[in-house]
């Protein structure tokens, strides 16, 4: 059980890395460090970089909070520890 | 029915609804006070969250705020978002399974120390003391602004509201009410951006809008706004940035971790019943903020080419034939010259709705060339063409000043939308200030009555005294809330950007520390809360003054205004967040480990298996 506890635990580690790396790439380097130059692509009639810190990210931010509540119940129930 | 009439109805008919929650959902417990009974739906629980989550600053100031700044302004879409996905994966599933009342208790559990849950709680009160001055001042000016009552009697009204329902029904009379609220603060802020989104571009979906072509032309509407304000002299609104790309980057990154370290927000977490709904609950949240948020960037940039419309002819807009504004597809596509004499607005000319908030003070003309006509523009502006182009037009300097709050609370009307739309978002902007500030009061209260009345003075009080004491620290915070609103400290305008510092550079680290580091023992919290707390206390007091009081900034002594890397002071939680994790890990490596049992209970915080009924008992 301790060994299983810990290799959970890890998983969910590898888990919400994954999940803040993409975090940090659509805000903080698509939405500002990048913003400028992803301007020069557009979409529709959005510059793609202000799309970005304007709309795009938020709405990333809301499928990647519910792809981890998935992700979450899978490991969950992976490493038999759900809740009844 | 005149519009004063069918607002006063409109709102009165939400207010009622609001006390008729509050009558359905007493308390009758400390469970049901708290965490109104932990059985909360997840997606009840989101909305509730949303609406406690978007206060009168959100509904009423963001959109203009947004229109100002431009990109920029992305920082606060950004920054107040962003913050969700750290508090679903970091803090609130675990806090859920820790199953108690509050974030203190959490904090002196965990960490093993009264010291550390008392420091706890004073980072608690003081955030949430300073945010809620805003929301109380907040119901005043709505008030004011929609009902046309002084703003004193208009934070009354909202105590007495707030009174009804948090002090009888506690977190379950608060959570049905934010429900309620949330749907009225959203159908307020949605219909009018559906009508102006088509009317300009022929879209009614705003955020679809905003990327689209102008009715009847190929240009986009951001182009052509850019196009505008760039040859008035503005700053370029696709890319306009105030201060540099790294304070951008803090600022949005001290509001997201602040935002996860709110304890009115995180507290909301409690209410669900499991684990697994906690996780859920928070893209929920997310989502019904989103609605709001994601529409917010559409109506400040068509407001603002509304605004410029308005006034300046050549822009391509013009009062159709039943009194809506509508666009000239040829103008618009001539891009004709702004500033030709006839392009500018005769002042006798103008619409109704500039005369009426005229009388606010919020528009204000002067007509500083006498020519008897608008001209608005950036008059201080870098930009050599748009200065000659002035210059030559006999321009004497801009002539409109536009509160930024208009951009919202004048949209229907710029819009000529029908007056039930107008006397919506009258009771949109209520709720939004309500609910918040009932959020905040919640917080507060459990605070006063959980952790320092029962975890410290008085362990051994029964259930039904501490219900008695939670209803009293209510009541109590409502009156304090409700005279720091009537009396704002000189210092109030400030405040809500330290609420967010506090919660960033104190709260966020030790919650996160607690659960993700099995060795943090109590030495390292305290001194780490302590040390964050003190650096963005430092930093913040050397620009306004220390405690805010003027004449005791200190500036000079930390090498003059945003000395650390050009960051503002509204930035820097995200340092202070920094410098708490570091002496937290310096000072627990020199001190020894946590007790075994303590151990034990974060692996068991870890995993979902056994989470019960919230349980504020020790």
């Amino acid at each position: 059980m301790e060994n299983n506890g810990k290799t959970y635990w890890g998983t969910v580690l590898g888990l919400l890395t994954k999940i803040l790396i993409i975090w940090f790439l659509v805000s903080f380097g698509a939405g500002i460090l990048f913003a400028s130059a992803l301007n020069s692509i557009s979409l529709g009639g959005y510059p793609l970089g202000f799309w970005f810190a304007h709309q795009g990210s938020i709405y990333i931010f809301i499928a990647l909070i519910f792809y981890y509540a998935k992700k979450m119940g899978d490991i969950d129930r992976q490493f038999d520890v759900h809740e009844e | 029915m005149d519009l004063q009439t069918i607002t006063y109805l409109v709102v009165g008919a939400s207010f009622a609804l609001y006390i008729g929650i509050a009558i359905w959902a007493r308390a009758g417990s400390t469970s049901e006070f708290y965490v109104a009974g932990g059985g909360v739906h997840p997606v009840t629980n989101g909305m509730a969250t949303a609406a406690d989550w978007m206060s009168a600053a959100s509904f009423i100031s963001m959109a203009g705020l947004i229109a100002n700044m431009g990109y920029g302004g992305g920082l606060f879409l950004m920054g107040w978002t962003g913050g969700y996905v750290l508090l679903a994966m970091l803090l609130a599933p675990y806090l859920r399974k820790f199953g108690k009342f509050t974030v203190p208790q959490f904090i002196g559990d965990r960490f093993y120390s009264k010291t550390a849950s008392t420091v706890a709680v004073a980072c608690l009160l003081v955030a949430s003391l300073t945010y809620i001055i805003g929301q109380m001042t907040g119901v005043g000016v709505a008030f004011s602004r929609f009902l046309g009552v002084s703003s004193e009697a208009g934070i009354y009204i909202g105590m007495a509201i707030v009174f009804m329902y948090a002090v009888f029904g506690g977190m379950k009379g608060i959570t049905y009410t934010q429900v309620a609220q949330y749907c009225v603060l959203i159908a307020a802020y949605l219909v009018p951006a559906f009508f102006i989104s088509l009317q300009l571009t022929g879209n009614p979906i705003p955020q679809l809008g905003l990327g689209s072509d102008i009715v009847g032309t190929e240009t986009s509407l951001l182009a052509k706004l850019d196009l505008v304000v760039k040859d008035l002299g503005f700053d370029q609104y696709t890319t306009s940035m105030p201060g540099s790309m790294l304070n951008m980057f803090m600022y949005t990154l001290s509001l997201m971790i602040g935002t996860a370290g709110l304890p009115h927000v995180i507290m909301r977490f409690f209410t669900v019943p499991t684990v697994k709904d906690a996780r859920s609950s928070a893209g929920w949240a997310l989502v019904f903020i989103a609605l709001l948020y994601t529409t917010a960037p559409a109506v400040g940039a068509m407001a603002k080419l509304n605004l410029h419309g308005t006034v300046n002819s050549a822009v391509g807009l013009e009062t159709q034939a039943d009194g809506q504004l509508g666009v000239n597809p040829d103008v618009v596509a001539a891009n004709a010259d702004l500033y030709a004499t006839e392009a500018s607005l005769r002042y006798e000319d103008r619409p109704d709705w500039m005369k009426r908030w005229e009388k606010t003070g919020l528009l204000k003309f002067e007509d500083k060339n006498g020519d008897g006509r608008i001209q608005y523009y950036n008059d201080a502006t870098k930009n050599p063409e748009a200065q000659a182009k002035a210059e030559a037009a006999g321009w004497k300097g801009n002539e409109l000043t536009v509160n930024p709050d208009i951009m919202v609370m004048a949209n229907p009307e710029i819009a000529l939308l029908p007056n039930w739309v107008i006397a919506l978002v009258a009771a949109g902007g209520l709720a939004a200030a309500l609910s918040t500030a009932a959020g905040l009061l919640m917080a507060i209260s459990s605070a006063v009555s959980h952790d320092l009345v029962k975890g410290v003075f008085n362990p051994n009080i029964s259930e039904k005294n501490e219900l008695m004491a939670g209803k009293i620290s209510m009541a109590v915070a409502i009156v304090v809330a409700g005279y720091l609103g009537l009396n704002p400290p000189g210092f109030a305008a400030g405040t809500v950007a330290l609420a967010f510092g506090i919660a960033a550079s104190s709260l966020f680290p030790a919650i996160m520390m607690g659960i993700f580091s099995k060795k943090m023992n109590k030495e390292g919290a305290i001194a780490g809360m302590l040390a964050g707390l003190f650096v963005t206390l430092f930093y913040v007091f050397a620009h306004k003054g220390l405690f805010f009081i003027k004449g005791t900034e200190y500036v000079g002594l930390i090498g003059g205004p945003n000395s650390f890397f050009g960051i503002t002071p509204e930035a820097f939680g995200a340092v202070g967040a920094g410098v708490n994790f570091l002496v937290a890990f310096l000072v627990d490596k020199v001190t020894k480990e946590p007790p075994e049992h303590i151990q034990h209970m974060v692996e068991a915080v870890r995993v979902p298996r056994g989470s019960s009924a919230v349980d504020g008992a020790h």
